[in-house]
């Protein structure tokens, strides 16, 4: 599990050209929209198709995101009980 | 008639260059200097030399933008710094491939993936009119917003658009620019159509090229547009003639006739800048003029500077007003000698590969 979150960390700052975050800046439950890492919903789009390609899990309800994405921690929580690669 | 032409020139405003900034292969210059240290490759490729965008641009908003996009912002907010002014009611861009490095990502995504998992960044950012649009969302602009896509009068359509707008009345203050980033797979095909020469060539050199074929660039150079005078004011842009096809035979006249639509005699021309790219195959269109019509008259030439792109013309322009204003020639842009004159009226003759055809007339102000 812990490994899992360093991976989304790393990816989510590779794919969301995060510059001037490190891994370490990301706690495993800060928040990632809003007041926490301050991403928007073009980002949400971009997690949605790694959520897909990297994990094989396709949402069907893009309101699903919204509580899929609140944080690192509630990320990997949600792959490793539905991934399929 | 003479009622009409009495009317038209009572109304009609002059329009000034208020501000510029320009990103270019060369390293940036302070207001009073040109090109302190001469940048030059041996590779047929200029890339730009970008500045520190982190004093520019916001983190948040620059890590969706590729090179283009990051150049334009930030030349656009360093012309309005120029021009000392906030106030903006248009912005018009002209480009003559658009935000390529998002448009060669998304495209190869959709290959590589088998049209899945494609992502929303590349394809939103990669349209020709994301620059304007990116410049207008920063700098809250609400005004007309509109991108030209000409080839190598991408520019000068905006260019034009601007000063027919400012003339009439219809805005007093435009930012206008001319922006194309470079990529791999940009000078890949363009090398394999031999439209970049096949043999390395040093740039200083390249206006000496007996070859087919150029040195690509890129760059972004932005202009503030006013039809009122400040006291930062460069040059007063006096006309623009764009023409799609013209025969080398043509050409002379063609000239003769913008002159003249201008009062203007070839004579009264101190500076002609023209945009010899070193390709032997079409460089014989400002071989015409230099060897015919602008013989006698003081001339400069700048590819061997920034490269060839569509809206390498743009590069031309900054240095033509930046001339005007400092009454100075960079000596690298000389290519014969040039005689010490006060310097009114600069004439601007671009084409690529023999189309799109651009004189523009900038006169001082």
């Amino acid at each position: 599990m812990s490994d899992l979150k360093q991976e989304l960390k790393a990816k989510i700052i590779e794919q969301l050209n995060l510059e001037d975050v490190t891994i370490s800046e990301i706690d495993d439950n800060d928040s990632l929209f809003g007041d926490g890492l301050g991403l928007d919903s073009i980002d949400a789009l971009e997690l949605i198709v790694m959520l897909d390609k990297d994990y094989g899990i396709r949402l069907s309800d893009p309101k699903e995101g919204k509580k899929i994405f609140e944080s690192v921690q509630v990320m990997a929580d949600y792959i490793e009980a539905n991934r399929t690669k | 008639m003479f009622n009409i032409n009495f009317y038209e020139a009572a109304v009609r405003s002059k329009v000034y260059i208020n501000g510029a900034a320009c990103i270019s292969a060369q390293k940036a210059s302070g207001n009073s200097s040109f090109f302190e240290e001469i940048q030059s490759t041996a590779d047929n490729v200029f890339w730009a030399v970008e500045p520190d965008y982190t004093k520019l641009i916001p983190a948040a908003s620059a890590r969706r933008m590729a090179k283009g996009v990051k150049m334009s912002v930030a030349a656009s907010k360093m012309a309005i710094d120029n021009a000392e002014t906030s106030i903006l009611d248009a912005i018009i861009i002209g480009t003559g491939l658009g935000c390529k490095i998002d448009s060669d990502k998304f495209v190869s995504a959709i290959i590589d993936s088998s049209e899945e998992f494609l992502t929303p960044t590349p394809f939103i950012q990669s349209t020709h009119n994301t620059v304007a649009g990116q410049i207008a969302l920063g700098m809250k602009c609400t005004g007309y917003n509109n991108t030209y896509v000409h080839g190598s009068v991408s520019f000068e359509s905006a260019l034009l658009d601007a000063k027919l707008q400012l003339e009439n009345n219809e805005a007093a203050s435009i930012l206008v620019g001319g922006v194309d980033e470079l990529t791999e797979h940009t000078l890949k095909i363009h090398e394999k159509i031999k439209h970049i020469k096949f043999e390395r060539i040093d740039s200083s050199q390249l206006l000496r090229s007996k070859s087919e074929g150029t040195i690509f660039g890129e760059g972004a150079s932005f202009f503030i547009t006013s039809n009122q005078k400040n006291i930062n004011c460069y040059a007063e842009l006096a006309a623009i003639e764009i023409i799609n096809t013209l025969s080398v035979e043509n050409l002379p006249n063609n000239l003769e006739a913008f002159l003249k639509a201008n009062d203007l005699h070839v004579d009264e021309i101190d500076l002609a800048v023209l945009g010899n790219n070193g390709d032997a195959k079409f460089d014989v269109y400002f071989h015409t003029l230099a060897d015919g019509m602008l013989n006698k008259i003081n001339r400069i030439y700048y590819k061997h500077l920034c490269g060839e792109f569509f809206t390498a013309s743009a590069f031309g322009f900054w240095l033509a007003s930046k001339i005007l204003k400092l009454q100075i020639i960079p000596e690298v842009a000389k290519m014969g000698e040039i005689a010490p004159s006060e310097i009114k009226n600069i004439l601007l003759y671009n084409q690529y590969r023999g189309e799109n055809h651009s004189f523009v007339l900038l006169k001082k102000c």
